[in-house]
């Protein structure tokens, strides 16, 4: 009883050993919160001051404002710069003035109008917790799931189906049960490539991309085609689904944060407790480090290759599901705006960690709704999320280089990543 | 598990050869039965196709119309191929069996047709040509794989490289008012794209996919980026002039072939011309065994005093340049203008023609072909009023790249250091 006292230990440390892969019990090298989280946090800082660079140099006023006077070009920059930014903290966290204001009036309708853009922030990123969930999960079976934007979209149509054809359940089963169609059309899309790849070899990376073209001519087509809204016959829509199958929101229009990111947390744990608390997850991580050590173990490398990449594509089908039945209560072509690719930089930057993942998703969230909000204001396109995005993760991957910019020492031992992906049509 | 792991299991090699002969005469007389079943039996027996075989609005180099008894034509074909796969299950063709299966696979392909156009007159020079236009970007993708792994270095990044180059030759096409220009701007973008590909992959060795998915995103964003900022804002910016086609003398008045390959733009030209000088450069000069041996065996080229690193480098800038290319193609070459995300996976599909061709050039250029006909297929068949919606038969590329890539044509020999970093000790 007493080593099970001296084991137990503040639960934010043991957060931290996990996100970092290094196990509770080997406490000789401990690392400071500031170690663990320095790359992550300088890879996000130097992403968004590039992403600054890009908005000026960009943007014409300051250019016009340059030939000016050099004094005029700076001050202009930093103007335009100050407006962009500050729409983006506005549109995503609330104006922290009017919140005070709304808390204090205590007028109800008040203080929701004044949160709004955080639970819209929230919403922004329930979708991205459950894609980076399937990739991290992918990335832990040394599996590359780059088909999560396909899978999401099956995951989307199965659910669009059994939302409106199916009439007359009671919410509490209707819900559900279109919710888990959906990680199951997820779940048959990922198990394809994860099939291909246990029995033929085929990189899993080629093939989730085709599975992606795929998925995206079949929406298209069954949109217009079988699964289309009678009322606007020809355009990519679906009929509307009934009401039985929303996943509920839980404030009146406009409004819209709903349980779905409960849900979304839920399978966090849920995927946590599965990685690291069960045999399976423990062979999972074992055929994702090492896949000649699991086959010495007699592990079963390809029906962990086919399970895996299945629930991988489960996850990213509920992301579908959820995105169908708790926002948008139809399907249309325009569902995704690139999951599938920001759901690999939200597992390298949560290092495949549920935990990271809901940490990477929320900062993702919120610069997306964010942004929603610069482009209005500064008329910056929104894609400049995607370039911030894409220095982010090559900093997170390649930690020399912020190392390099910030002339911070390098640890004695790199610590393990969690990815482990095998090369080119080769197994390992 | 599969013939790729060379040198160690050569006994293996042989036993999973044994099955593959199997499985690909099978699936060849499945082509054949369903040639018979589902083509033959449908058409009208005194129905006729006619194949126009010069390409629309070609005044030298014209051809006479081909006129196929459709019935009888699909019977033919499917015996072939039932012969072809009887073949192949007893004796197999060995080196050949990519080739053949291509054959097969064209068939295939001329059974569809043949079906879809009877009673009707269909061009089907006009689909070759456009086939060759399609295969431009898809074969130039490969060239830039073979490149860069023959050296050793994945690149899944031609995708990102060619998005990048499309932009920017558009964009400098546009300002400069000159192709030439924007064609060399769009180039040095995908080479910086490279370069960075280059260092993060060779220098820090961070695993080569994600490396080439962080650009491929990058270039994603980026490309929308400028396209929503000035593209759309100002369409004279997104208005490049074009490389117009040209006639080569002579060879262009060869029937058909002439029309084809040679009254083209200079795309074209220059596919064509790679092809011969990375057929000749990889495989009968030193660099190319210089390169080649990186790519097998860094540590043994090492100590023969070959510098992995620098050669390393070279073969991806190299690729970078030709991905450039396969961009400019879009931009400059073939559409005029750009739109987001208008190379649609064919990055992708390229390195599926570069396994697909067994990382040689000449195999390269034949799956890019046979890619770039099942791309145009889906335009030709929406204007003969087929029964098949469109959106289906343009997921042809992708499933054949599925196939392509299950081994069922086989992996051929992967450069064996192929996405491995080198460590100098």
């Amino acid at each position: 009883m007493d080593k099970n006292e001296n084991e137990k230990q503040d639960f934010g440390k043991l957060v931290l050993q996990e996100v970092t892969g290094e196990s509770p019990k080997a406490k000789i090298q401990k690392r400071s919160v500031w170690q663990v989280i320095q790359i992550p946090f300088l890879a996000i800082l130097t992403g968004l001051i590039i992403g600054a660079i890009l908005i000026v140099a960009t943007s014409q006023t300051v250019w016009t404002a340059f030939a000016e006077s050099i004094w005029k070009g700076f001050s202009t920059a930093g103007k335009e710069l100050g407006t962009a930014y500050w729409a983006l903290a506005e549109g995503s966290l609330g104006n922290i003035v009017t919140q005070i204001k709304a808390v204090s009036s205590g007028d109800d309708a008040a203080i929701r109008a004044a949160f709004n853009p955080f639970l819209e922030s929230l919403v922004q990123s329930t979708p991205y917790i459950f894609a980076g969930l399937a990739c991290a999960l992918g990335f832990r079976a040394g599996l590359f799931n780059i088909g999560v934007e396909g899978q999401l979209f099956m995951g989307g149509i199965f659910a669009t189906y059994v939302g409106y054809s199916i009439t007359g359940l009671p919410p509490y089963i209707h819900a559900p049960l279109a919710f888990l169609a959906g990680a199951l059309g997820g779940a048959v899309w990922g198990m394809i490539p994860g099939l291909l790849k246990a029995t033929t070899g085929g990189h899993e990376v080629i093939n989730c991309i085709m599975m992606n073209y795929i998925a995206y001519r079949l929406t298209a087509f069954l949109l217009t085609g079988p699964m289309t809204r009678p009322s606007v016959a020809g355009m990519p829509l679906s009929p509307i689904i009934e009401k039985s199958a929303e996943i509920p929101q839980f404030f009146p229009s406009p409004i819209r944060f709903h349980l779905g990111f409960f849900i979304a947390l839920g399978f966090a744990f849920l995927v946590w407790w599965i990685l690291f608390k069960t045999t399976w997850g423990l062979n999972l991580r074992v055929v994702g480090a090492n896949t000649r050590a699991a086959k010495y173990a007699g592990l079963n490398i390809t029906k962990t290759t086919i399970i895996g990449m299945a629930m991988s594509g489960a996850l990213a089908g509920m992301a579908g599901a959820n995105e169908v039945l708790a926002v948008n209560h139809s399907m249309a072509t325009s569902l995704s705006s690139g999951y599938g690719f920001d759901s690999i930089a939200l597992a390298l930057l949560g290092n495949s960690h549920p935990v990271g993942v809901i940490l990477a998703a929320m900062l993702f969230g919120v610069l997306k709704n964010g942004a929603t909000r610069m482009m209005v204001v500064s008329k910056i396109p929104i894609d400049i999320v995607t370039i911030i995005q894409a220095l982010i993760l090559i900093f997170v991957a390649a930690p020399p280089i912020i190392r390099a910019i910030y002339r911070l020492k390098a640890p004695k031992k790199e610590v393990a990543t969690a990815v482990t992906l095998s090369g080119w049509g080769r197994n390992k | 598990m599969t013939a790729s792991t060379t040198t160690i299991q050569r006994v293996k090699i042989s036993e999973i050869s044994q099955n593959r002969k199997i499985i690909t005469g099978i699936v060849e007389i499945i082509v054949a039965i369903f040639i018979y079943v589902v083509f033959a039996s449908k058409v009208a027996s005194d129905a006729i196709t006619t194949f126009v075989m010069t390409p629309g609005g070609i005044t030298v180099g014209k051809m006479a119309n081909w006129i196929v008894p459709s019935q009888l034509a699909l019977i033919i074909l499917a015996i072939l191929s039932l012969l072809i796969g009887i073949f192949q299950i007893i004796k197999g063709f060995g080196k050949a069996t990519n080739g053949v299966i291509g054959l097969v696979f064209l068939f295939f392909i001329f059974s569809f047709l043949t079906w879809q156009a009877s009673g009707k007159s269909l061009n089907l020079a006009g689909m070759l040509s456009s086939a060759v236009q399609f295969a431009v970007p898809i074969t130039l993708g490969a060239f830039s794989g073979i490149l860069c792994e023959r050296a050793g270095v994945v690149n899944i990044a031609i995708e990102g490289m060619m998005l990048m180059s499309a932009m920017l030759g558009s964009l400098m096409g546009s300002i400069f008012n000159s192709a030439w220009l924007g064609l060399l701007f769009g180039v040095t973008g995908a080479v910086l794209l490279a370069a960075l590909h280059a260092v993060l992959s060779i220098k820090y060795k961070i695993d080569q996919i994600i490396s080439g998915t962080v650009i491929n995103i990058f270039s994603t964003g980026m490309t929308a980026f400028i396209s929503q900022k000035f593209l759309q804002v100002y369409q004279e910016l997104n208005n490049p002039p074009m490389l117009s086609r040209f006639e080569i003398p002579l060879l262009s008045k060869i029937p058909l072939a002439g029309p084809i390959f040679f009254n083209t733009n200079l795309f074209v030209y220059i596919m064509i011309a790679l092809l011969i000088i990375l057929q000749v450069a990889l495989f009968s000069t030193r660099w190319g065994l210089r390169m080649r041996s990186v790519g097998e065996h860094p540590k043994a080229a090492d100590t023969l005093g070959i510098n992995v690193i620098k050669t390393r480098y070279m073969a991806v800038l190299l690729g970078g340049i030709v991905a450039g290319l396969a961009g400019a193609f879009y931009t400059i070459g073939s559409v005029g203008r750009f739109d987001e995300g208008m190379t649609g996976g064919k990055g992708f599909i390229g390195l599926a023609a570069m396994i697909f061709g067994n990382y040689n050039p000449v195999g390269a250029l034949g799956a890019g072909i046979l890619f770039g006909f099942a791309d145009s297929l889906g335009t030709k068949l929406s204007l003969l009023g087929s029964s098949i919606p469109s959106e289906l038969m343009s997921t042809a590329p992708y499933l054949i790249t599925m196939i392509v890539l299950a081994g069922f044509v086989g992996k051929g020999h992967v450069p064996a250091a192929d996405g491995v970093p080198y460590e100098k000790e």
